[in-house]
């Protein structure tokens, strides 16, 4: 199509906010992209199966999760000091605790199924909340403009640049842990990335000469954003969502781990890796464990939300369809 | 390098498929044309005629989904197509043949000034030392008719205007010394008052140094003010090929003759303006017949079940190459 | 007649002017403000200087310009959706220039755009009746799309679209036919005033002419008033009485059409003649072409005097200094240039 160029006086100001979108995309950069995008043909199916694995491990997580109190063999803290430091089953331990047992005595399978449920509600929770509330405020900030979108952003800058660990830090020290005011300090804490994303995608769809065409026969702002504005961000949302789960998984993780999250004997994996921690070399099983199931987790949360990314980007369907027929003409 | 005689560029029954999800788009089918020593070589068509595909594939810059999936591209008679052409391209595109496109901001670097995007090639491509590129730089930019080159040469493409980002590219296309420009739609972003400036400097740049060029665009207006010849392009294929004046006094293919009317001249009044009724066929599923049958006025039942390849007519005591059963059979105009 | 309208001169001698023009401008500036670096003061892009115009009614205005010349800001501060600095607009012969909220929202019912680019302009996500349907449904005339289906299939209809059209979405179409329904769209409200920026200019060829006559048509049979923006003086001859050339932000020439092709008073214009390319290489290359030099100034510094001096093959000392107003040349012809008599 050899369309004109809309080029005109307003554009002025248009190029200085992309210009501003731009910079802000490239701070924040591109998550984890896939080899995929580059790589050959072969490695495009290797990565397909990566993320069918990782599919496989969170569809389990959840399935756990979820199930936990049935598919759990024993509660998250039963079990006596007899019990206490048994050897998971390859290592000469018995099938009665498969993964072993810690120091206490309780049942490392048991706890680390229970901790997956600590982790995914927290999570979940965490993501809803901050979620809901960025991008309200990123709605507001970028439809309105002006001195609100100022006032708006001058929060999100101001939260942004103060440490998030050490605010969560020092509200945990006030507050006591446990899985609502974990929730609230996290959520407190990572609102900012969905209203500065929102704030960004409104500003680039109200360059769109289709959401002016909405103003122009009258509709009202409230019309405006929930029919035209509001769809287009769903799928880059949902990207943001899967990422901001695996990194608060692990804020979860290391709050616990510092002693300020879950407390003990409640189960969560950075609390029991904390714990398992301390009587490392006598035991490093209740620690191993847990490490084990968060840092697999997060990598195919990773995993998967840059296979959806690429899987979901029509340029790269594209591409990836065109290959295939093409590789698959010349085997004929 | 020798002189050798014959074409220096030769087009040969091109054909390149994008391989969509919906299925394959056949975007060129058949193309043959050839472009002489210091001509220049018009191809006009519109949106999805395949014109800008052509000109791409030309330089095998084509990328998935699409490919060169039939046909040849000889220039000066070595083949840019199929095995090992990778060799040949890297040497020929950028020296040999260059390239302008529609949009100069897309070709041009944001971070560097144009002076050093300018002498950064000429030091790859022509082994030229630092301080001989930066004289070669303000010789280039004077040429293409940038005042004050000295000082332009320190700026950033952004501190430039439209008009002048195309000057800066078609200065760095010129600085290989290349044998044929190809001019991508090289105004249809700019001004008409811009546009007759760089088409006059394309003019003036051909003249002087002896250049062929390839100028591809939607405008037969353009087209009218500097080519020799014109290729015509519609649904995929050359529907007609002919000398400017030919085409435009007595156009042979009725799609020519439509395109003519539809364009709005200033010297004349109309009540009403003309247009083509209808729309370019799917090249998903190109029609069987003459992919202009479903448009054209004089479309008989042979038009639509059998497809016209261009063909030698003779019109008025010249020869005319044009695809279609009914070339001349009428008044067109 | 005068560009500055009949509500100063109510010289009411012009055709349609029963009641007064449909929209009048006058001495409207429109300046936007641009970031200098840390600590510089406040820039000014001069988008629109001291513009003074009137659309008759059901007349057809056509609007001609460069990129930076205004005419697309000018369009825009017709339909409110410009900041104006300074000067008013009158739409109907009621003082438009500070209406807001509610007022300006009903006001919408009365004025559209057709937009230049009918690919981002129509919503993907939507079908088309809902896209046709949603000025009704935005104004309370029918609570959902689907009530509205009868009239929207009636205004498809006269717009040329196939009755099926009305359940599909837009990438369904080509450029020319979503040009259509972007017209349809316009149409729903009945407004009496459509601004039409560049609606051609993104279209191939062999459609252009469908749209601009589809527009044609429609003016009589709704009553319709344009303001038909343009970038070159190509297409605007066939569709309007009147012409306006602008230059970086200010009117340089106002004339009935004929006349701006025929004698045109302003160095500018005639530049821009010469600047489209005639399709016939007889004619093309017999012509003498003026290929104006140099580019259209910076609108936050712009030149004194004359802003076209820097450019202006006529330019003397006069032009550098004075800037030259708007004045009637012959009946209905206005230019401003020092120098228009020796055009002629």
């Amino acid at each position: 199509m050899s369309a004109t160029e809309p080029v005109d006086e307003l554009s002025a100001t248009q190029f200085e906010e992309h210009k501003a979108l731009e910079a802000e995309e490239a701070i924040q950069g591109r998550p984890f992209e896939l080899s995929a995008v580059r790589g050959g043909l072969l490695g495009k199916f290797a990565n397909d199966k990566l993320a069918f694995v990782a599919i496989g491990w969170l569809v389990m997580i959840v399935f756990v999760a979820i199930f936990a109190s049935w598919i759990a063999p024993y509660g998250q803290s039963q079990g006596t000091l007899g019990d206490a430091d048994k050897s998971p089953v390859w290592n000469g331990g018995s099938w009665d605790h498969i993964f072993g047992t810690t120091p206490q005595g309780y049942d490392i399978l048991s706890r680390l199924i229970h901790g997956a449920r600590t982790s995914l509600v927290i999570g979940i929770a965490v993501v809803l909340a901050a979620g809901l509330f960025g991008v309200v405020i990123g709605l507001i900030s970028g439809y309105k403009g002006g001195r609100t979108d100022r006032l708006l952003m001058g929060w999100v800058d101001v939260q942004v640049s103060f440490p998030g660990l050490l605010m969560a830090l020092l509200l945990l020290m006030v507050l006591r842990g446990s899985v609502q005011t974990v929730i609230l300090v996290l959520a407190i804490n990572g609102w900012m990335v969905y209203a500065r994303m929102t704030r960004g995608v409104v500003l680039s769809m109200k360059e769109r000469p289709f959401v002016e065409a909405a103003e122009i026969i009258g509709a009202r702002p409230r019309r405006v954003i929930m029919t035209h504005v509001l769809p287009n961000l769903v799928s880059p949302l949902a990207t943001l969502a899967t990422l901001e789960f695996a990194r608060i998984v692990l804020a979860e993780a290391a709050l616990s781990f510092l002693g300020l999250g879950i407390q003990f004997p409640q189960t969560s994996w950075g609390t029991d890796a904390a714990q398992g921690g301390q009587f490392i070399n006598r035991n490093p099983w209740p620690a191993i464990y847990p490490g084990l199931a968060l840092t697999i987790t997060v990598l195919a949360v990773n995993i998967v939300a840059a296979w959806l990314r690429v899987a979901f980007d029509p340029q790269e369907r594209e591409k990836r369809h065109a290959a295939t027929v093409i590789a698959g003409a010349k085997q004929l | 390098m020798t002189e050798r005689s014959g074409p220096l560029l030769e087009v040969d029954h091109l054909r390149v498929e994008f391989f969509t999800r919906r299925g394959q788009v056949q975007a060129v089918r058949d193309v043959s044309f050839h472009i002489e020593p210091g001509e220049t070589l018009g191809i006009v068509g519109e949106s999805g005629s395949g014109k800008s595909v052509t000109a791409q594939a030309l330089l095998g810059l084509i990328e998935l989904p699409g490919k060169i999936t039939g046909g040849d591209v000889r220039w000066r008679g070595e083949s840019l197509v199929g095995e090992g052409c990778e060799k040949v391209l890297d040497r020929v595109r950028g020296n040999e043949i260059a390239m302008v496109f529609q949009d100069p901001m897309t070709s041009l670097n944001p971070t560097f000034t144009i002076g050093f995007q300018i002498a950064e090639v000429l030091r790859r491509h022509m082994g030229m030392s630092r301080g001989d590129a930066k004289r070669r730089v303000i010789e280039l930019l004077d040429l293409v008719g940038i005042a004050n080159p000295t000082q332009r040469v320190k700026q950033h493409p952004h501190e430039m205007s439209g008009g002048m980002r195309q000057r800066v590219l078609i200065a760095m296309a010129l600085a290989c010394e290349p044998q044929l420009l190809i001019a991508d739609e090289p105004t249809t972003a700019l001004d008409v008052t811009i546009q007759a400036q760089i088409l006059e400097l394309i003019a003036e740049l051909q003249q002087e140094l002896g250049l062929a060029v390839i100028l591809i665009t939607h405008d037969l207006g353009v087209v009218a003010g500097v080519c020799d010849r014109v290729c015509v392009m519609y649904a995929g294929r050359i529907v007609e090929q002919a000398t400017a004046v030919e085409l435009y006094g007595t156009p042979g293919h009725p799609y020519s003759a439509g395109l003519l009317r539809a364009t709005p001249r200033l010297d004349e009044v109309l009540p009403r303006l003309v247009s083509i009724d209808g729309a370019p066929p799917d090249l998903l599923k190109p029609p069987a017949g003459c992919g202009f049958a479903a448009r054209c006025p004089l479309a008989i039942d042979r038009c639509v079940s059998e497809s016209p390849t261009i063909t030698l007519h003779q019109h008025e005591g010249k020869d005319r190459h044009v695809a279609c059963w009914r070339a001349f059979d009428d008044v067109l105009l | 007649m005068s560009p500055v309208g009949a509500h100063s001169t109510t010289s009411s001698s012009d055709a349609g002017a029963e009641h007064g023009p449909i929209v009048e401008v006058e001495s409207l500036c429109v300046r936007f403000p641009v970031k200098g670096g840390f600590g510089r003061t406040k820039k000014w892009v001069h988008a629109l200087d001291d513009v003074n115009l009137f659309v008759g009614r059901g007349e057809t205005l056509g609007l001609v310009g460069e990129s930076g010349s205004g005419k697309t800001t000018l369009g825009r501060a017709v339909l409110r959706r410009a900041p104006i600095t300074s000067g008013s607009v009158h739409f109907d012969g009621q003082d438009i220039t500070h209406l807001g909220g509610e007022q300006l929202r009903q006001l919408r019912r009365r004025m559209q755009l057709v937009f230049q680019d009918p690919y981002a302009s129509l919503n993907p996500r939507m079908t088309i009746l809902e896209l046709v349907a949603e000025p009704l449904v935005v104004h309370g005339m029918v609570r959902k799309a689907e009530e509205a289906r009868a009239d929207v299939y009636d205004l498809l209809d006269r717009c040329g679209l196939p009755g099926d059209a009305i359940d599909r979405y837009p990438h369904a179409f080509s450029g020319g036919q979503r040009q259509r329904i972007g017209i349809a769209r316009a149409l729903a409200m009945r407004p009496s005033l459509i601004v039409a920026d560049e609606p051609v200019s993104a279209l191939d060829v062999s459609v252009r002419a469908q749209v601009v006559n589809l527009l044609q048509d429609v003016q009589s049979e709704f009553g319709l008033s344009y303001l038909f923006i343009a970038h070159d003086l190509s297409v605007v001859r066939h569709i309007s009485q009147r012409i306006a050339i602008m230059y970086a932000g200010r009117i340089a020439e106002i004339a009935p059409s004929n006349e701006v092709y025929e004698r045109p008073r302003h160095p500018y214009t005639k530049a821009l003649l010469s600047a489209v390319p005639i399709p016939d290489p007889v004619v093309q290359r017999e012509r003498r072409r003026e290929v104006l030099i140099g580019e259209i100034p910076n609108p936050i510094d712009p030149p004194p005097g004359c802003r076209f001096q820097t450019r202006c093959p006529m330019a003397t000392d006069l032009c550098r200094t004075e800037n030259p107003v708007l004045e009637q040349k012959s009946p209905g012809h206005w230019a401003a240039c020092h120098y228009s008599d020796q055009l002629v």
